[in-house]
């Protein structure tokens, strides 16, 4: 215990003397971490835009105006029990009726054609989210196989609208995986870039010391006395560069809260303040990590004379 | 003591550093290594703390093989050696205080056994007055006596000294040589090397001469002839 007290002051006073080294290696640490930090929130923005993609994505099945409703409610329970499918809505026909007035209240000729319209021209119909939208396609090749569409002879669907859609579909679900990928490589090419600046700012922070640990062996101190002090540094470079990144994120969510939520879609400052513990302890691992991995193998070298 | 027994040092496979010296450094000697720059006393030094591994031969330090030991029996072995050097490689970011409490540290020693050892210490070798002050405000003299202090504050078997007077004015070497024949009179073996004919004759004990890697002269008191 003496041991590990000792090595934690002296990383402390270490840190304390080598003033401008260690506020250097903690600006480079704070940078790392700032883009970690511009990484998660880059990726709860590109979450939420391609969640209301998604949620825009849809299968309708437009029933023929005469289908049996009760038919209709066992397509429903077949479709549901899919596992690519997260939920179906059922519209009756009355209730498309009454949504299709809504919509059209200020189109005079439309609702005055539909008015001399004895029977409702409007058939019900169902509406199909799946889970992922790459699972549509299943989902339409499911009901293009199922004799469920079909009451006796003839078919009781007017209309998929995802043979329709298949293209933009499609489409989508490639630039939502394309982005997914590239997000995730920019990810980690930027990861890797910031581990790498850090890990040679603090190697030559440390190679300013190599003579001192040169002579710390020669003492005969132990190669965890001589490491540790530089681990501990390497942990309060993580610590002060959390704090610090925190601070500086505050008014700048602030500010993109303000400004930028349209653009964005979504509260940049609530999603921060909402996410707070998990982005401090995201950020306090990674530095003090960081920190202290760094520390342990650029002292290393210097540790074998 | 300290055996070494047919070594060789060759660096890339160039002129021999050190080239088949066989010596012996019996308990509580005062062994001084004079030569010419190049002449291969550092290298000697360098192979006892084994700094650097011979190219062939084996040293020995009473039973051990410096260069057969694992990182923390090397460890042990530096705690049993005490060392001065040259340009005095202090703890430049701690005070005197600490430099010589972190050579207790390195030995094991209790926080009660520094805080009563090494103002102690300080005072034998005259920086009574300098326990917090950094090595950059130390003159020559004092960084020497405060490097003098960390070598002797583990009761060391061996004190090595390189050049331990070659930054310093004629008054500052006397103190420092003077400080060195106490510690070996205490019964300290001390192996220094140096290039000042005036300090040799003046402890006038075991002189090795050395040249071009070889000991050419290992005289029994101070003579200092190249």
């Amino acid at each position: 215990m003496t041991k590990f007290r000792r090595i934690v002051k002296a990383g402390f006073i270490n840190f304390k003397r080598n003033a401008l080294i260690s506020w250097a290696s903690v600006l480079v640490v704070t940078i790392t971490l700032s883009v970690i930090t511009t990484i998660i929130l880059l990726q709860a923005v590109l979450h939420f835009s391609l969640n209301q993609i998604k949620d825009k994505v849809d299968i309708t099945i437009y029933f023929t105006t005469n289908a049996p409703e009760d038919k209709i409610m066992a397509l429903k329970g077949t479709i549901e029990k899919l596992p690519e499918v997260a939920n179906v809505s059922y519209t009756s026909s009355e209730e498309a009726l009454r949504l299709f007035r809504g919509r059209h209240s200020s189109d005079y000729p439309t609702i005055q054609a539909l008015d001399e319209l004895r029977d409702n021209p409007l058939g019900a119909y169902l509406n199909i989210k799946a889970k992922e939208t790459s699972q549509y396609e299943s989902i339409a090749n499911f009901l293009k196989s199922d004799n469920i569409l079909v009451s006796g002879s003839a078919s009781i669907v007017d209309k998929v609208n995802y043979n329709q859609n298949k293209l933009v579909i499609d489409r989508l679900n490639s630039i939502i995986a394309g982005a997914q990928k590239l997000g995730f490589l920019i990810t980690l090419l930027l990861i890797a870039l910031s581990i790498i600046i850090t890990f040679n700012t603090i190697k030559l922070a440390i190679f300013i010391s190599k003579e001192e640990i040169g002579v710390m062996r020669l003492v005969g101190a132990s190669k965890m006395r001589v490491r540790g002090p530089f681990m501990i540094e390497g942990a309060i470079y993580g610590i002060s560069a959390t704090i610090i990144t925190l601070i500086l994120f505050w008014p700048a969510t602030a500010w993109l809260g303000r400004h930028m939520t349209d653009f964005l879609g979504i509260n940049m400052y609530d999603y921060f303040v909402s996410n707070l513990i998990q982005i401090f302890f995201i950020l306090l691992l990674s530095g003090v990590f960081l920190g202290m991995i760094s520390s342990f193998l650029a002292v290393r070298r210097y540790l074998d004379k | 003591m300290i055996y070494f027994n047919n070594v060789t040092k060759v660096y890339n496979k160039g002129p021999a550093v050190l080239e088949e010296i066989t010596l012996t450094v019996n308990a509580g000697e005062f062994v001084s290594i004079v030569g010419h720059s190049g002449a291969g006393k550092t290298t000697l030094i360098k192979m006892i703390l084994a700094e650097e591994k011979p190219t062939d031969g084996t040293i020995f330090f009473e039973s051990l093989n410096i260069h057969k030991l694992k990182s923390g029996e090397l460890t042990k072995l530096r705690r049993r050696i005490g060392t001065v050097f040259q340009d005095f490689k202090l703890l430049p970011n701690k005070t005197a205080y600490e430099n010589i409490a972190f050579a207790m540290e390195a030995a094991g020693k209790s926080n009660y056994e520094i805080a009563s050892d090494v103002p102690h210490v300080l005072e034998l070798v005259d920086l009574g007055d300098k326990l917090y002050h950094f090595p950059h405000q130390m003159s020559g003299g004092e960084k020497q006596r405060l490097s003098i202090a960390r070598a002797i504050i583990n009761q060391p078997e061996v004190i090595i000294a390189d050049e331990p007077t070659g930054n310093l004015d004629p008054i500052n070497t006397y103190e420092i040589i003077q400080i060195l024949k106490k510690i070996n009179d205490l019964g300290t073996t001390i192996i220094l090397t140096t290039h000042n004919k005036g300090v040799v004759e003046s402890i006038g004990k075991r002189v090795i001469t050395m040249e071009k890697g070889k000991i050419i002269r290992d005289d029994k008191e101070g003579k200092y002839i190249i």
